[in-house]
């Protein structure tokens, strides 16, 4: 592994994220409006079923960022098929550099601009007047960001390992990212659904991922936080050894 | 001192597609070598595989000394390349482009400054340097391109169509820095061309391949001359009769015939058109113009290949090789 190439793969990244105006915006766009109008809409029909003393809108605000993460992320880790599209690629590629150092630079990136990311929309909820438990849980809810930004940059730089080109693009966003978004307990709780549907739900990795942020934000959760960790921590490193394995084996 | 050794190189791609067929060439330090062919003859392939983007099916590739599958990164240290396609960053300036690849080959931070430095000027980039590469126009960025691909100060430079795409005029000015560094740094240069021009003029050698093979490999001027003299074209009548007078004239050659005009090479041909037309006259052939030229590199593709580079191109067997070269790129 070289540190010189992780970084400036990191720094290139970096550029790409802050000079893309509309990539920017639209990452804090979409959880804005849907912690703004989908908690507004929900929070005001007063929905039972949710844990004791905890509103909508303070229920939905950890599933929001996991949304945020998801989304971010995977696109992070698919950009490379913009790098093969435009040739970057192989100029990567050619480059003395083991394929290791690319992966982790990218992930590192996709990390990078997901904390970004995830505290402006902790801020939003702030201001929205979502009740945290303590600053500490905050804080300490940064972890259970970066892994679900590292997860899923890298389930991301796998299947662009795999696909070719754009157009197998969105078939991901409809058959995957969707799915596991919804079926995370991002927008719901996971206690009544039904066996089946909760059965789905908990091989989602995000489930734990929402769940983690929400143990830590405001205090309650479906399962032990340590769960929560030890899962998602676990698909962190799956989800990091397939990219390397797959990116590894990647011809331009 | 050989700059690359190539033994009997083959790439076949899955369904049986000989990209590469067997090919054997060296090139020689502070060399320009060309690889002349139509497209899909095999040429990026066989760069591919010299600067270790894709494994060779069999054979043996030498650059630098080292072979290619045993240590690519060292080869990757020794050797620069400008691909066919754009391979910039649009999104950064150039200035980043160049520093991106400095840090990717590992120089430190005074040295990267400084090459960065010299190799713009060296592709007169200087004043652009800090404009997004989107900014550019074509011949610049291939320009970009190539002071890229020095950057990290390779023995090696490979040029896969590098002037692909580009105008006449912008041509001429990328053939220019081409020149310029292997003269002044004695950078060995192989490039890969189907312009006949861009070959006769930059390259010292030439190998012209097709279907994957090398089917002659010498100095443009050889390659030339083996062709047997210069050509005179007439224009006539009766372009069969005119034919075979051609053929029974001494020392003719490669007598062709093209609709109403006739061809033959010989020796000292500027000296024997008159001797040509007399013969011409006395058996009643009506020759409407008579043109002589020295032999091209185009002459000798024709003679080699049996068509002319821009029939090849068009051929469906070549276009299906082209696609599972595409496909073979991913």
């Amino acid at each position: 592994m070289k540190i010189s190439a992780i970084y400036i793969i990191w720094l290139r990244e970096m550029k790409k994220y802050v000079r893309n105006r509309s990539r920017l915006i639209g990452n804090m766009a979409m959880p804005f409006f849907f912690l703004a109008f989908l908690g507004m809409g929900f929070n005001s029909l007063g929905i039972t079923g949710l844990p004791e003393g905890i509103s909508y809108i303070d229920f939905l605000a950890p599933g929001i960022v996991a949304m945020g993460l998801l989304f971010s992320s995977m696109f992070a880790g698919v950009s490379i098929l913009w790098d093969r599209q435009f040739g970057f690629l192989k100029e990567i590629m050619v480059a003395p550099v083991d394929r290791t150092s690319i992966v982790i630079g990218r992930i590192f990136a996709g990390m990078t601009s997901g904390v970004i990311q995830a505290i402006f929309i902790l801020c939003i909820s702030l201001l929205m007047g979502v009740r945290i438990v303590n600053p500490l849980g905050l804080v300490a809810s940064l972890a259970f960001i970066m892994l679900i930004a590292m997860s899923f940059v890298g389930l991301g730089i796998s299947i662009a390992s795999k696909i070719e080109d754009m157009h197998g693009f969105q078939l991901i966003m409809n058959f995957l990212i969707m799915p596991t978004f919804l079926l995370s307990g991002a927008l719901f709780p996971l206690d009544r659904l039904p066996a089946w549907l909760a059965a789905i739900s908990y091989l989602d990795p995000l489930t734990y991922g929402v769940d983690g942020l929400r143990s830590l934000i405001i205090g309650t959760s479906h399962f032990p936080v340590i769960v929560d960790l030890a899962v998602l921590g676990g698909f962190c490193l799956a989800m990091i050894l397939m990219a390397r394995h797959l990116f590894n084996k990647t011809e331009v | 001192m050989k700059a690359i050794d190539v033994r009997n190189l083959r790439k076949e791609f899955s369904g049986g597609i000989k990209a590469v067929d067997g090919i054997n060439l060296q090139v020689y330090e502070g060399e320009i070598f060309g690889l002349l062919g139509p497209n899909g003859a095999g040429k990026t392939t066989t760069i591919r595989m010299l600067a270790t983007m894709t494994r060779p099916t069999s054979g043996q590739a030498m650059v630098c000394g080292t072979d290619v599958t045993k240590d690519p990164d060292k080869v990757r240290r020794c050797i620069g390349i400008v691909f066919q396609d754009p391979a910039l960053d649009d999104q950064l300036t150039g200035r980043e482009n160049l520093d991106f690849h400095a840090r990717m080959y590992g120089m430190k931070r005074e040295e990267r400054g400084e090459r960065i430095k010299e190799v713009l000027e060296l592709v007169e980039l200087s004043e652009r340097a800090n404009d997004l590469a989107e900014k550019y126009s074509g011949g610049m960025k291939r320009r970009l391109e190539i002071a890229r691909g020095l950057m990290h100060r390779p023995r090696v430079l490979f040029l896969d169509e590098p002037t692909l795409g580009l105008d006449a005029q912008t041509r001429r000015v990328i053939w220019e820095h081409i020149r310029k560094l292997n003269e002044k740094y004695r950078i060995t240069i192989i490039l890969t061309t189907h312009y006949m021009e861009e070959a006769d003029f930059l390259c010292g050698r030439v190998a012209i391949v097709d279907h994957g093979k090398i089917l002659a490999l010498d100095k443009p001027s050889k390659l030339k001359e083996s062709m047997g003299g210069d050509v005179i074209t007439l224009k006539v009548k009766n372009s069969g009769k005119m034919a075979d007078l051609a053929k029974s004239m001494e020392g003719a050659k490669r007598v062709k015939v093209h609709d109403s005009s006739v061809s033959v090479s010989m020796a000292n041909a500027g000296t024997r058109i008159p001797e040509l037309l007399k013969a011409a006259e006395k058996a009643g052939i009506d020759v409407e113009s008579v043109d002589l030229h020295k032999p091209t590199l185009e002459d000798v593709f024709i003679h080699y290949t049996g068509k002319t580079i821009r029939e090849q191109e068009t051929s469906a067997g070549d276009r299906f090789r082209q696609r599972a070269r595409a496909m073979g790129r991913r």
